[in-house]
């Protein structure tokens, strides 16, 4: 018996992956799948392969997930300092049309 | 940064022109900490930003009568804000000409234009040769963790400067696509092929501090 690397995409004849698109494609094409840039075409071709890629899907979450936690990175809060200084601005803006 | 509406801004605009003083507040106080963190990208020290974000406030008062709101306020101000970090960073002799870097394509710089994922991931039929894990499956992975925060914050950190820039702006700031292309003056292409490989360097960070 020859050993055969187990395929991602599931019950698939080797050399066909889904949507016509092979997994080193797709993860080149993430960005503009989550931007919802990608042609329609395209879109749908990525759709399959990502429904019946178990692979693919993971790392597809991966991203997501990674993109959670960047946008949870906390904002710092202001300096009071210069918030009072940029009010200070503010108010000599205010009364002599000059910042 | 919390999600806010362009109307929200607009009507705080129109309130901080006619001198309200709250309304002024309440922008700045959200735009700020994001403009700190932009013109840090730009200038080598925190005082020196700090610099850079009073002087685009200051613009913006003197600029707030002619502004007609043909762009957002937020697209307006970043834009102001970079062109400050800009000028500031070249006077530094830290000059980082944003378009200029990696004008040899799409997002390439320091010869940063392959695949983003290991190409040793993948057979030669361009199918995995390892499953990505299933982070969502994994009851003891903790992303909503300060480490978690650590990890993604170094990664950022040391990618190239455009890409850092872009993330920023984009995931972390959490501006559209049209707002970061507007204030760098960036293609839609350039701007996503810059996203694209940070965001893959990232997970890539994230994905090796959870196989670790």
């Amino acid at each position: 018996m020859t050993f055969r690397p187990r395929l991602p995409w599931r019950r698939r004849p080797a050399g066909t992956p889904p949507g016509g698109l092979r997994c080193v494609e797709l993860v080149e094409l993430v960005t503009e799948y989550l931007e919802g840039t990608l042609a329609p075409d395209a879109r749908a071709r990525f759709e399959v392969h990502i429904d019946s890629c178990d692979y693919c899907g993971a790392y597809l979450e991966q991203m997501r997930m990674t993109l959670d936690v960047v946008g949870h990175l906390q904002p710092d809060d202001l300096d009071p300092e210069m918030e009072r200084e940029l009010l200070d601005a503010f108010k000599s803006w205010k009364t002599t049309g000059d910042a | 940064m919390p999600s806010t509406s362009a109307a929200d801004d607009q009507d705080l605009v129109e309130a901080a022109r006619a001198g309200d003083e709250e309304a002024y507040t309440v922008l700045v106080r959200r735009y700020s900490p994001a403009m700190m963190r932009l013109a840090r990208m730009y200038v080598p020290t925190a005082a020196l930003a700090e610099d850079v974000v009073q002087e685009t406030w200051v613009a913006v008062l003197r600029g707030l009568e002619r502004f007609e709101g043909r762009s957002s306020f937020k697209t307006w101000l970043f834009r102001i804000l970079v062109n400050r970090a800009k000028t500031r960073g070249v006077r530094e002799h830290r000059s980082i000409p944003f378009a200029s870097l990696g004008t040899g394509g799409e997002g390439s710089e320091d010869g940063d234009d392959g695949p983003t994922v290991d190409p040793s991931r993948f057979a030669e039929s361009g199918a995995w040769t390892s499953a990505p894990a299933r982070w969502e499956d994994d009851p003891e992975l903790a992303l909503d963790s300060k480490e978690a925060r650590r990890i993604v914050l170094e990664a950022i950190d040391t990618l190239p400067e455009r890409q850092k820039v872009v993330i920023t702006m984009r995931d972390v700031e959490g501006l559209s696509s049209d707002e970061v292309r507007n204030a760098l003056d960036l293609t839609e292409t350039n701007q996503r092929v810059l996203l694209h490989r940070a965001r893959a360097k990232v997970r890539a960070a994230l994905e090796d501090w959870i196989d670790a």
